[in-house]
């Protein structure tokens, strides 16, 4: 059973974002992504800056066995990419929700993180895609 | 649902995540590939090959028949025992699979050919085999398990008991011996592997799969999926079939001239006639190693750039985990120099062409 935070928001591709203090939103690829990529051994950060629409390849992670996109999850612009993965790329994998973050991106609607799915919705997602 | 292998329940209980492989529920992992990977590397290993198929040749001819069939030439076979890794080739000189064949006695030779090609395999050796008189058994009834690894032989002795083990732990490298075991039945312990390092593959009768896996648990020999499998084969420099080599290229377009037995000259075997040619006129293309110097995974099918035009493509790619960088073999144009370009998402990322086996027995090796 992968780990799924209340307080955070996800989508159908399995990005998590979660909501920081001064409005700009983390991503990152959840729990059940990392379990069924397997071990990351590659991930290529958006720089600084960059802007995305909604649905836009964002990131790309690799693991052994093969190289997934990452999906912005709302318009907006990135405000920081995790340095640590270019060294560290497994901290997807040991810490998804935590260390292993991908980038922080600056929401062009303040709104956007209200109108993604909830922590209880991506669960019902999930359980539903497994079967 | 596919095809189970005897371990399957095995599998699920160990935690094994199960993919579709040819046709067979087959592990990827058993948690994480690239441990396992490191494992093989430094400890013990083993993996459920009971997909492949092992075929049984018997006949006053499987010899000649043999010498016929295969572009190696078993005639390389000295002593009772040894095994010999050769193509079987169509009239064309392409590569129909790649297989291991022992030589057991002078009227029996034992061949363990690939799970995805069994079914035209079988129809091309009992073609052929008419001509001879020799009878094809396919072992259905057997089951394979390969442990592998630096400390794989003694864990293995150790899982076999004393009374197996006076028996095949002398057993030299790329020899077979059979043996008849109190628990476990007739079997027949094989010291060849896929992934680089020393050990076995012990073929068993399926019933007794289970107790064997189990035995091997209790000796702390790490279960491994095909994860692992195939980045210790890649990373030992040993080719896959249809990947690197399929109907539609000879040995010599994939790095496995070395395979071709062209001595004695005058010895027929199918597709000589394509292959002296191609020896004779030099190859277009080949197969060689590349190591990514950028940040990145090389992956099959990615383009080969040289000096901006496009020089092949790479056959099989992964991130290697003893070497800690991306590795591929890649078929490209038979002048490609020292350094060529891969094209990831766009990039061209640089790599350095090197000669394959990446790493074996523990070891860096470029």
């Amino acid at each position: 059973m992968s780990d799924i935070p209340q307080d955070f928001r996800y989508t159908k591709t399995h990005e998590w974002i979660a909501q920081n203090d001064e409005g700009s939103l983390t991503v990152g690829i959840t729990d059940h992504a990392q379990g069924l990529l397997g071990d990351l051994v590659f991930v290529e950060v958006p720089e600084e800056g960059t802007t995305f629409q909604e649905g836009d390849d964002s990131a790309v992670v690799e693991s052994v066995k093969a190289a997934s996109d990452v999906y912005a999850p709302v318009d907006g612009e990135v405000t920081a990419g995790n340095e640590l993965l270019d060294d560290a790329p497994e901290t997807i994998n040991t810490d998804p929700y935590g260390d292993g973050w991908i980038y922080k991106i600056k929401p062009e609607d303040e709104g956007a993180f209200d109108g993604l799915m909830d922590a209880d919705a991506y669960q019902e997602f999930i359980e539903l895609s497994d079967d | 649902m596919g095809k189970r292998t005897p371990l399957y329940d095995m599998h699920i209980s160990q935690g094994a995540r199960m993919v579709d492989f040819g046709g067979w529920d087959m592990p990827i992992n058993y948690g994480s590939q690239i441990q396992e990977h490191h494992v093989v590397r430094n400890d013990a290993g083993m993996f459920d090959v009971s997909h492949m198929t092992i075929v049984d040749l018997t006949g006053d001819k499987v010899r000649e028949f043999l010498r016929y069939l295969l572009a190696n030439n078993v005639d390389r076979l000295k002593d009772k025992g040894k095994a010999l890794y050769s193509c079987m080739l169509t009239e064309q000189g392409t590569v129909i699979d790649d297989l291991i064949v022992y030589y057991v006695d002078d009227n029996f030779y034992r061949m363990v050919v690939n799970s995805s090609t069994r079914e035209k395999d079988l129809a091309w050796i009992n073609k052929q085999a008419e001509k001879f008189n020799v009878s094809v058994t396919v072992r259905d009834e057997l089951t394979m398990i390969a442990v592998q690894g630096p400390n794989a032989r003694d864990k293995a002795h150790l899982a076999l008991g004393k009374d197996t083990t006076a028996q095949v732990k002398d057993t030299a490298v790329f020899f077979i011996r059979f043996v008849s075991d109190s628990s476990l039945g007739d079997i027949a312990v094989a010291r060849t592997g896929y992934t680089g390092e020393d050990g076995y593959e012990i073929m068993l009768p399926k019933e007794h799969a289970s107790t064997f896996w189990a035995k091997l648990a209790e000796q702390e020999v790490t279960p491994c999926g095909l994860g692992a499998r195939d980045t210790l084969r890649l990373e030992a420099g040993m080719n896959l079939y249809g990947s690197d080599m399929d109907e539609s290229t000879t040995p010599l377009e994939a790095a496995l001239a070395w395979t071709v037995a062209w001595e004695p000259a005058d010895r027929d075997f199918i597709g000589r006639a394509v292959l002296d040619k191609q020896r004779a006129e030099g190859v277009d293309k080949k197969l060689v190693g590349l190591v990514l110097e950028d940040k990145g995974v090389l992956r099959n099918h990615q383009t080969v750039f040289v000096d901006g035009l496009e020089a092949g493509e790479i056959t099989s790619g992964s991130f290697s985990p003893t070497v800690g960088k991306a590795i591929a073999f890649a078929r490209v144009s038979s002048n490609i120099g020292d350094t060529c370009k891969v094209e990831i998402r766009g990039k061209q990322l640089t790599a350095k062409v090197v000669k394959p086996p990446f790493a074996r027995n523990g070891k860096v090796c470029i």
